[in-house]
């Protein structure tokens, strides 16, 4: 069977690495947070200009002034700061984030990502996309294999607008776990019970398996 | 509060007098916040019932929830809005989908650092960020480092308005948490800054190694002792949570 939501959001925690400066994006990313041990040194970085969020607050404790990036109202650990969002994106743009965990919606072999925009849908704006994923020293997308009516979100070439060039290191599925390689996808991980066939059938470019 | 005013005394009355000769039609426009999140309220409601037209708006989300800055929209005050993220704002969707508004999306760090760059004189930078996307289009490029980078402007302002947490009588402030966001870097950016205050203390009183922005940046300071401080996603945990 695929992976769960939850599945999904464990798998990703186990990309982060302890003592490291984690940005994560909103959505499903922001929900990693709560697998990642408090022990573990991980500083979580929020582009609003807070390193070192921590979880949402208790009642007594909420403070409008302090919220993450999806302007929720969260609380600073020990030894957090906080600072301007050009001092925040110097952070990011500088790679000095070590890694960042963005949703996607469609991811190209040669690791371009789209996920701020669909054309005629979805007005938004980019935010901090853009910035975090041409800036983030490592970039891990958590996203569904493909759309609700079967077409893929790993491809051989965007068909969405471009959020950035060249920068997925990893995507994260219900399927399993792929890094674009240039020519595809290399499978390093499948979810119990999904056959190669099975992600073959849905995946819009090349993949390798181990 | 009570000590006698220097020479340098920036403060006001009320926002109404700071406000008083600033505000009209065509002009631009920063405010802070992040969000509806560490806005100036005081100021964006005087701007409001002062309603001058044909406003360019910078700000990262021109309010949200029909709140804060959309309240200008509302009024159909606004031209033009520069800002990096409309989502949660119907009223900029909808009258940037109606042609009315043109908006120019900008990633956030662009966003931020062109403020940046209009208040401390520099005529622009390269950034990698927005390389290969719209926001690249019309822009000149150039490859740096081995990496496609794209030129960005910079953005300067006729008024920022914006809030902080403590502010002497020349304009030194502190902020609060996630409250300063883009406010100092706009600070720096405007041809005039207002400043609203919960707290004004008399110089002196905010040690020098504590100011976030120095008062050279605020020409008027207004004490807000109250603001409504609308939490757009009031999340909370629970003790027997984990």
């Amino acid at each position: 069977m695929s992976w769960s939501r939850e599945d999904m959001i464990r798998r990703a925690a186990a990309e982060v690495r302890p003592g490291t400066i984690v940005n994560l994006g909103i959505g499903m990313p922001t929900e990693v947070a709560n697998e990642i041990a408090p022990a573990s040194g991980v500083m979580l970085q929020s582009e609003n200009g807070l390193l070192g969020m921590g979880p949402f607050p208790y009642d007594e404790q909420v403070d409008p002034l302090l919220i993450n990036a999806g302007k929720q109202t969260v609380t600073a650990v020990p030894g957090a700061s906080t600072f301007d969002s050009a001092a925040s994106f110097a952070m990011i743009r500088g790679g000095h984030v070590d890694l960042a965990i963005l949703g996607g919606l469609e991811v190209a072999a040669n690791g371009d990502l789209a996920n701020w925009t669909v054309p005629g849908k979805l007005i938004t704006g980019m935010g901090g996309a853009m910035d975090l994923a041409a800036g983030a020293r490592r970039l891990l997308v958590l996203q569904s294999h493909a759309s609700k009516d079967g077409k893929p979100k790993l491809v051989a070439a965007l068909t969405l607008p471009l959020t950035a060039l060249a920068c997925v290191n990893r995507v994260i599925t219900e399927l399993g776990v792929f890094d674009p390689t240039g020519a595809g996808f290399r499978c390093v991980e499948r979810a119990p019970g999904v056959t190669e066939d099975a992600i073959r059938a849905v995946t819009g470019a090349p993949v390798s398996f181990p | 509060m009570t000590a006698p005013s220097p020479a340098f005394d920036k403060v006001y009355p009320t926002v109404e007098k700071a406000l008083a000769d600033l505000l009209r039609d065509g002009m631009r426009l920063m405010s802070g916040g992040f969000g509806l999140s560490g806005i100036a309220e005081a100021c964006i409601d005087e701007v409001a019932r002062r309603a001058p037209r044909e406003l360019t708006v910078i700000s990262n989300n021109c309010g949200n929830q029909g709140q804060g800055l959309a309240v200008l929209l509302q009024k159909k005050l606004v031209r033009a809005v520069i800002c990096s993220y409309v989502g949660g704002n119907p009223d900029l969707a909808e009258q940037y989908l109606a042609g009315t508004v043109a908006v120019e999306l900008n990633p956030q760090g662009t966003f931020a650092e062109r403020i940046r760059a209009g208040g401390a004189g520099l005529g622009g930078f390269f950034t990698p960020v927005g390389a290969g996307t719209i926001v690249a289009e019309g822009k000149e490029s150039r490859v740096i480092d081995g990496k496609l980078q794209i030129f960005e402007t910079p953005l300067r302002a006729d008024l920022a308005i914006i809030r902080a947490q403590v502010a002497d009588r020349f304009g030194n402030a502190r902020f609060h948490r996630t409250g300063r966001n883009f406010s100092p870097l706009m600070a720096t950016a405007a041809t005039v800054t207002v400043l609203e205050a919960d707290e004004l203390v008399d110089v002196g009183a905010i040690d020098p190694d504590d100011v976030h922005l120095p008062g050279l940046y605020v020409d008027r300071i207004v004490h807000v002792p109250q603001h409504r401080n609308v939490i757009e996603f009031r999340t909370t945990r629970t003790r027997s949570a984990p």
